[in-house]
């Protein structure tokens, strides 16, 4: 895939021993594309984690915090693994792909502490865990147009049956892959798992059919403001071994009530019933400047809390930010944001900033 | 990737175009393009001092701030007020409309500016640029 984002005429950058596309040439224009149109995401990075086996649903009941054993196949579910005190090592997507098979997909920069805690975790259940990450490319393609540009390429598949965070095996552009209505932008669309091998011919396909609906080729870059829109949490900005998922709004997915024990459990029930330490909020700037990671945030002009993500909203026209706030801080008070000396207004925003219509 | 031959250039990626004594001021079109979409432009005020070498503002982007350093010595007289606008003129038209400031440089007894003796060269620029990949 280098060569063809080579030239597409990508900005390339390092990431987690990766060379990704940082950009094609506009970040914004590649944003407002997937939010009017499409983009296509060479997502290759992410980490693939197999866990098949008769017991592979019961070890992932107990290595993460979600229930998997009641996800049915062809369906997805957001969920995390935690630590024994509860502080998050990463979230993720993970893909019934069958009666006995997972597909958990991790962050590049944690696949390897995410496959080695799922090897030890599930040593004393009836699951064979591997590391498939070589085994996969990751084509996504998000935005209103996707099912339209997709349809078409697909084979074996009832995309406009699929629904929200559901998959199946089918073909893309001819070539064999899992293909879910799963992604990190906020708006619809399909993350197309294909062989390494496949992935230049479905990447080509894709990007010829959708270059007249208005689908570009997207970036990090765009990824990044566009996740950050739709108030969706990064881990090493927002999640970290520091915070439980109480501490970003993510309690929720703590699922207390399925059958047995699961790490983290005791430290995330007294999290659960202590309350969290900080909490996650939103923030627009009144600035063109941008907040970000590791910014404080003042409020009534003492320091309670700091930004974890920052990007100006092309959707909006205006900076945001996530920032972790102490509990007690509240919208009666002026809020700032220290940006290189200067306070800058903010305000508390509800999240998500942005929500596609339905 | 344009690099025009008349103007004059510093490794951190501005250009400086002289007229008499007068140096606009901007940053490349390779510095644009890495920086990806600028977002916010911070330029010295108008009456103000720029030493060679010095920052003397910010240019923000999507992804990261980066100090403006001024190429040449002397006082700011004009600073493009369109930037607060429309900061991604700096993307569109680097070297015309992406202008960022203008400096009145003392004469170097000829009645030409007296510039510092490191700006780089349109070809050393290219050759800068290459090098860094």
């Amino acid at each position: 895939m280098h060569a063809v984002h080579e030239r597409l005429g990508a900005t390339m950058t390092a990431f987690a021993g990766w060379q990704m596309p940082l950009r094609y040439a506009s970040e914004t224009a590649e944003h407002l594309a997937v939010r009017r149109a499409a983009g296509l995401f060479d997502l290759s990075h992410m980490g693939e984690i197999a866990v098949r086996g008769l017991g592979a649903g019961a070890a992932l009941d107990y290595a993460l915090i979600g229930q998997l054993s009641a996800l049915r196949p062809g369906r997805a579910r957001y969920t995390m693994i935690c630590a024994d005190d509860g502080g998050v090592l990463d979230d993720l997507v993970v893909y019934r792909l069958g009666e006995e098979e997972f597909l958990v997909i991790a962050n590049a920069s944690n696949t390897s502490v995410v496959f080695e805690a799922l090897v030890a975790r599930t040593a004393g259940f009836d699951a064979r865990v591997t590391d498939a990450t070589s085994d996969y490319a990751l084509v996504a393609i998000q935005g209103p147009e996707s099912a339209g540009i997709l349809a078409p390429l697909a084979g074996g598949l009832d995309l406009a049956a699929m629904k929200y965070y559901a998959g199946g095996f089918g073909s893309v552009a001819g070539r064999s892959a899992w293909v879910a209505r799963t992604g990190y932008t906020g708006e619809d669309g399909f993350e197309v798992f294909c062989q390494p091998a496949d992935a230049v011919i479905v990447w080509d396909a894709l990007l010829a059919r959708g270059a007249p609906a208005g689908l570009v080729p997207a970036g990090l870059a765009a990824r990044d403001t566009l996740r950050l829109e739709a108030g969706m949490p990064l881990y090493g900005n927002e999640l970290g071994p520091d915070v439980t998922p109480f501490e970003a709004g993510l309690g929720r997915v703590v699922k207390f009530d399925k059958p047995g024990d699961f790490v983290g459990r005791e430290a995330l029930a007294a999290r659960a019933s202590s309350g969290p330490r900080k909490r996650l909020a939103g923030l627009t700037i009144e600035s063109r400047r941008i907040a970000r990671h590791g910014y404080p945030v003042l409020a009534d002009g003492e320091a309670r809390g700091a930004v974890t993500s920052g990007a100006p909203s092309p959707t909006l026209g205006v900076p945001i930010a996530m920032a972790y706030l102490d509990p007690d801080v509240g919208a009666d008070q002026a809020l700032s944001v220290g940006i290189r000396g200067a306070a800058v207004p903010a305000k508390l925003t509800d999240l998500p900033f942005y929500r596609r219509r339905q | 990737m344009s690099v025009p031959a008349e103007l004059r250039y510093t490794p951190e990626h501005e250009w400086v175009s002289v007229e008499g004594t007068s140096a606009s001021v901007g940053i490349t079109e390779y510095a644009a393009q890495q920086l990806g979409d600028v977002v916010y432009v911070s330029l010295p005020t108008p009456g103000s001092t720029v030493t060679a070498g010095e920052p003397c503002g910010e240019v923000e982007s999507v992804k990261s701030v980066s100090d403006l350093y001024s190429p040449v010595d002397g006082e700011v007289v004009e600073v493009n007020t369109e930037l607060e606008d429309d900061p991604s003129l700096v993307n569109a038209e680097p070297y015309t409309a992406g202008w960022m400031f203008r400096v009145r440089v003392a004469e170097d007894g000829n009645g030409d500016a007296a510039l510092p003796p490191d700006l780089l060269s349109a070809a050393e620029y290219e050759e800068l640029t290459k090098s860094a990949g």
